[in-house]
C-alpha cells in the first residue's frame, strides 16, 4: 500500500515578463484526504501544478514532494499520478500503446497499461486510436495514466471537466477511495460547486495569490442561512413565520425564510397545526463566500 | 537504467503509428521507380554504344545509390516528425512526467532514430538493388552483387541513412513547428540545396565550400550519386569525412535545439 507524501509550495512564484502568474505561494497538502485547488480560471492553478511536476520552471520558490522536487524522484511515475489536459496523446495511437510508451520509459510492469485501462473503464477500447475518443473517454485516458504506476500522490488538473453525470460520480468515489488509502489526493477546479461534494479540504487562489485555505465547512461563514419551506396552505404558513419575526418572500414553489434553520421553522409549523409539503435548508454560503473571494472573475 | 528504457519508449512511439511504414512505403516505390527507370535509361544507352561514357564498373553503384541521392527526404523526415508531433500534440507533458530529465529522452530519440534510419537505409537499398540489379541483368549488365566493394558501399549507404535522420531529430528540436519542420525538409532537399550545389561548382573557391553542403558530403560518405556523376569534375571529401560532417550537423542542430526548445517550460 503506497503511503501518501505530502505535496508542500514554499514561496513559489512565475512570472512572465512583469505579470506574476503565480506569486509567493506557500502551503501544504497533506496525505489522506482530497484537497480541491480552486480559483477562476487564470489564477495561476495549471502553472503551479505545472512547477510541481517540473514542466514550467520557477521563477523562485520551490514545490516539493516531501521535499523531494518531481526530478529528482527516484521513480516519477510510481510516486506521483498526473494528469493535466485531456490532450496530450498523439491521436494516431491506440490508448494501450499510448500508456505503453509511458510505462516502459517509467519501468513499469508490461500489466501496467491493462491494468490502468480496466480501473477507469477503457478495456474495451484499449486498441482503438486515440483521435475518435470522445471528451469523456479522453478524461478517463488522462485519468489512467496519472494511475498508471499505482502513485501514492494524484495530481489532476480539472479531472471532472468533460464528463457525463455518471463519470463525475464515479471519479468522486474513486478520489474517495484513494484517500481513504492514504494518499494524497489533489485536484483542481474553476468551479466549486463542481468538486463540493468531493474534496475535504479547498485551496482558494486567485490573481496567483493564496486567498483561503481551510475546510471546505470553512467557507461556509455567510450568515444569510435561509430555508425552503412549502405547505399546501401557504397563505396561512408565511403568515405564522412572519408573526415569529422571521423575513419572508414568496416563491413560486413554497416560502423563503431568511437567517433560518430548518428545525426550527419546522417546529413552528408543527406547533401551528400546519403539514409541511417540503422542507430545506438552503446553503448558498459556500458558492457566495467563494465568489467573494476570487473576485469579479468567480464569475467565469 | 533509465536511458534504456527511454529508448525502449521511443522506440514503441515510432512503432505504435502508422508514419513510419507509410513513409517507408513511400520510399520505396520513389527509390525503386528511380533506379530501375535510370538502369533502364543507362543499361539502354551502355549498350548500344552512343551515350556518354559511364564505365560498366561504376553503373550499378550510380543506380544503387539512389537509395541515398533521393532517399535520404525520408529518414529526415521521420526523425523531424519524432520530434515535432511531441510539441505538436503536447505529448511532451506525459513525456517528461515519466522521463523528467529532459537530455534522457532527446538523447533516447536520437541512438533511436539512428537506429531507424539505418533499418530505413537497409529498406531503400532492397529497393533500389532490387529494382537496378534486374534491370541491369536484363541488359546483360553484371550487377556486381558479389563484389566486396558494392557491399562496402552498401553499409557506407546505411550509415549515412541512420546520419539523416539524427540530423531530422536535430531539425525537429531546432524547429518544433511540424508544418515549418516539414516545409524546410522538402524546399532544402529538393530545391535549395541542389541548386547551391550545382552553384557551388561554378568556382574553385565555391567548390570548396560546396563539398561541405549536407548532400555533398552525404554522397562523398556514400561514394556514388548521379549528382556527382553529373558534374565529375567537382571536388569531394573522403567518405569518413563526409561522415562526420553529417555526424557534425545532426550534433549541432541537437544540441541548440536542446537549449533553445527542448528545455523551454511546457504548458
Amino acid at each position: 500500500m503506497p503511503t501518501g507524501v505530502p505535496i508542500e509550495f514554499a514561496h513559489l512564484t512565475k512570472s512572465f515578463g512583469n505579470v506574476d502568474a503565480v506569486s509567493d505561494l506557500s502551503v501544504v497538502i497533506e496525505p489522506g484526504q482530497v484537497t480541491g485547488f480552486l480559483g477562476p480560471n487564470g489564477a495561476g492553478k495549471t502553472t503551479s501544478l505545472r512547477m510541481l511536476l517540473g514542466l514550467v520552471r520557477p521563477s523562485s520558490g520551490t514545490a516539493t514532494f516531501g521535499g523531494t522536487p518531481y526530478g529528482r524522484l527516484a521513480s516519477p511515475l510510481r510516486t506521483v499520478g498526473a494528469s493535466l489536459e485531456a490532450a496530450s496523446f498523439h491521436p494516431g495511437r491506440s490508448a494501450r500503446n499510448h500508456l505503453a510508451v509511458y510505462a516502459q520509459a517509467a519501468g513499469l510492469p508490461k500489466t501496467a497499461p491493462d491494468a490502468a485501462l480496466e480501473k477507469v473503464g477503457l478495456s474495451a477500447y484499449a486498441k482503438r486510436r486515440v483521435g475518435g475518443y470522445s471528451l469523456g473517454m479522453r478524461q478517463r485516458l488522462g485519468l489512467a495514466f496519472a494511475l498508471l504506476g499505482d502513485p501514492s500522490v494524484l495530481v489532476l488538473d480539472e479531472p471532472i471537466n468533460g464528463l457525463d453525470p455518471e463519470g463525475i460520480k464515479w471519479i468522486r468515489l474513486l478520489l474517495r477511495a484513494m484517500a481513504a488509502e492514504g494518499r494524497t489526493v489533489l485536484i483542481s477546479s474553476h468551479l466549486l460547486s463542481e468538486v463540493q461534494q468531493t474534496v475535504d479540504d479547498v485551496i482558494i487562489i486567485s490573481h496567483g495569490k493564496l486567498v483561503h485555505r481551510g475546510e471546505l465547512s470553512s467557507l461556509d461563514v455567510s450568515d444569510s442561512k435561509q430555508v425552503q419551506v412549502n405547505a399546501d396552505d401557504r397563505d396561512r404558513l408565511a403568515e405564522v413565520i412572519r408573526q415569529a419575526g422571521y423575513q419572508v418572500s414568496n416563491l413560486r414553489s413554497g416560502v423563503l425564510v431568511e437567517n433560518a434553520e430548518a428545525a426550527e421553522i419546522g417546529r413552528l409549523a408543527f406547533a401551528a397545526g400546519i403539514p409541511l409539503t417540503g422542507l430545506s435548508q438552503k446553503r448558498t454560503g459556500l458558492e457566495e463566500s467563494f465568489l467573494t473571494l476570487v473576485g469579479e472573475e468567480g464569475s467565469l | 537504467m533509465s536511458f534504456f528504457a527511454a529508448v525502449h519508449s521511443e522506440i514503441t512511439k515510432l512503432l505504435s503509428t502508422r508514419l513510419w511504414w507509410v513513409l517507408a512505403l513511400i520510399m520505396v516505390g520513389y527509390v525503386a521507380l528511380c533506379a530501375g527507370g535510370l538502369g533502364a535509361i543507362f543499361g539502354g544507352v551502355g549498350s548500344s554504344n552512343n551515350g556518354p561514357p559511364i564505365p560498366e564498373a561504376q553503373l550499378p553503384q550510380l543506380i544503387y545509390s539512389f537509395a541515398t541521392s533521393v532517399g535520404y527526404v525520408f529518414p529526415v523526415l521521420l526523425g523531424a516528425l519524432a520530434v515535432t508531433s511531441e510539441f505538436r500534440f503536447q505529448s511532451l507533458t506525459p513525456t517528461f512526467l515519466a522521463t523528467p530529465r529532459r537530455g534522457i529522452v532527446l538523447g533516447a530519440k536520437v541512438l533511436t532514430l539512428l537506429l531507424a534510419g539505418a533499418v530505413f537505409g537497409v529498406i531503400a537499398l532492397i529497393a533500389s538493388i532490387g529494382a537496378g540489379a534486374s534491370v541491369l541483368s536484363a541488359f546483360g549488365i553484371d550487377p556486381l552483387l558479389g563484389d566486396a566493394e558494392t557491399w562496402a558501399f552498401v553499409g557506407r549507404s546505411v550509415l549515412a541513412m541512420a546520419l539523416w535522420s539524427a540530423i531530422g531529430v536535430g531539425l525537429g528540436a531546432l524547429v518544433p513547428s511540424q508544418i515549418a519542420a516539414i516545409v524546410i525538409v522538402l524546399a532544402f532537399t529538393q530545391f535549395v540545396e541542389p541548386l547551391l550545389r550545382a552553384a557551388a561548382s561554378f568556382t574553385d573557391w565555391s567548390a570548396q565550400l560546396g563539398q561541405f553542403l549536407p548532400g555533398s558530403a552525404s554522397d562523398a560518405l556514400v561514394g556514388a550519386s548521379v549528382y556527382t556523376m553529373l558534374s565529375p569534375s567537382s571536388v569531394s571529401l573522403d567518405w569518413w569525412q563526409g561522415g562526420l560532417v553529417l555526424a557534425g550537423i545532426a550534433a549541432v542542430a541537437t544540441v541548440i535545439g536542446y537549449f533553445t526548445s527542448w528545455r523551454r517550460d511546457v504548458s
